[in-house]
């Protein structure tokens, strides 16, 4: 039995300019902050702006952003609500943040449905925070989002680094397009991610300080756009436009 | 109407197997609809409707067939089998209505009725499918 949604998912993505995987591999080295402050400061520099979260299992943008009292309008498909400026679509939506247990293939489904049926409105950056590891999710937004660039978080570890340079690695190996690495949640200098990314032949996007008072502003975007960390994304924004 | 964008994907399906086929017109279409995802027949038949005309003469003789796939569940964790119908009392509207949406949401509202995992698996009846596509060239 053919899947008919596959053919349609490409003509919903059509009018994307820049499709922005935001990935590393690992969990908590701050994807939702950075895709959620970069679509932010995209959309305050004048784009068309969509954030999709495609960490199904724990969904957090909306947490960052502070959606919260809107939905998705139902019009041809689902027209994700717009807030600040932002086009955005989450499985939040539909899950009114329960625990939501999917094993792979059901993530697979869950993310081709929400491909088939959402509909942007002629985006120029669609930024997709994309779940840790390297499995179905990574496969998924590689065959479905042709073309999707992928930004890679990573703090200044080697620890960490090392799961960030697989991913790394088996993108180059697949011949997919790699914006860069942003180096995340720094503490000190020790130029260690800068040397890797001149070792591995991808680009330095930039660099996030930690900001001790980012979590105070969590959800309010007035507080967000003051703090430091909206303005390092803010310049690592400006390296992509 | 989100029965409009999977629609669309049929219809879309079907152009690319007449473009890849070089078929001059689609003859027959047959769909499974699975019960899970509740599609609205009239706006989805509407839909399909609407946006064969926007061919030209490609779907002029078009006969659809749609038949609708009971849902089943099983257990990964003991085994045991059941239907929707088992289950769907325990479902509100707003809940149906986000399953409507995106079928795996089942995982977060639903229960195995022995045992309480929401571990299972949705054997048949989740969503939309094509059975076939038929045309003449």
């Amino acid at each position: 039995m053919k899947d008919p949604r596959l053919s349609v998912i490409e003509k919903r993505l059509k009018n994307i300019g820049k499709i922005i995987a935001v990935s590393g591999g690992k969990g908590g080295i701050g994807k939702s902050v950075t895709s959620s402050l970069l679509s932010l400061a995209l959309s305050k520099k004048g784009y068309n702006v969509g954030l999709l979260d495609l960490d199904l299992t724990s969904p957090s943008d909306h947490v960052v952003l502070g959606i919260k009292d809107v939905a998705p309008t139902e019009k041809e498909g689902i027209i994700p609500p717009t807030v600040n400026g932002v086009q955005f679509m989450s499985v939040v939506f539909y899950t009114n943040e329960n625990p939501t247990p999917l094993r792979g293939e059901e993530v697979s489904n869950a993310i081709k449905e929400i491909l088939c049926i959402t509909r942007w409105n002629n985006l120029d950056f669609l930024i997709i925070d994309m779940p840790p590891g390297i499995g179905d999710e990574l496969f998924d937004t590689i065959e479905l989002f042709q073309g999707a660039e992928f930004l890679l978080l990573s703090t200044s570890s080697k620890i960490v680094f090392e799961t960030v340079k697989k991913l790394l690695l088996l993108l180059q190996e697949l011949n997919v397009p790699i914006l860069g690495i942003v180096e995340n949640m720094k503490h000190y200098d020790n130029g260690y991610i800068k040397n890797m990314c001149k070792k591995h032949h991808a680009p330095f996007l930039g660099e996030i300080w930690f900001d001790k008072n980012f979590e105070n502003a969590v959800g309010n975007i007035n507080k967000i756009m003051d703090t430091q960390l909206f303005k390092d994304i803010d310049g690592v924004a400006e390296n992509i436009v | 109407m989100h029965e409009w964008a999977l629609a669309d994907a049929v219809i879309q399906t079907a152009v690319e197997v007449a473009q890849r086929e070089s078929l001059k017109k689609i003859t027959s279409i047959k769909m499974s609809l699975g019960e899970l995802q509740e599609i609205e027949r009239e706006f989805f038949d509407t839909a399909l409707n609407e946006l064969m005309k926007t061919h030209g003469d490609l779907f002029s003789k078009t006969k659809i067939n749609i038949k609708t796939i009971k849902t089943r569940f099983k257990c990964r964790a003991c085994g045991h089998q059941w239907k929707l119908s088992d289950t769907e009392k325990t479902l509100d509207e707003e809940t149906r209505e986000s399953i409507h949406f995106i079928p795996e949401v089942a995982h977060v509202f639903i229960r195995c009725p022995k045992c309480k995992s929401p571990d299972f698996d949705i054997v048949e009846g989740r969503g939309i499918g094509i059975d076939s596509i038929v045309g003449e060239k």
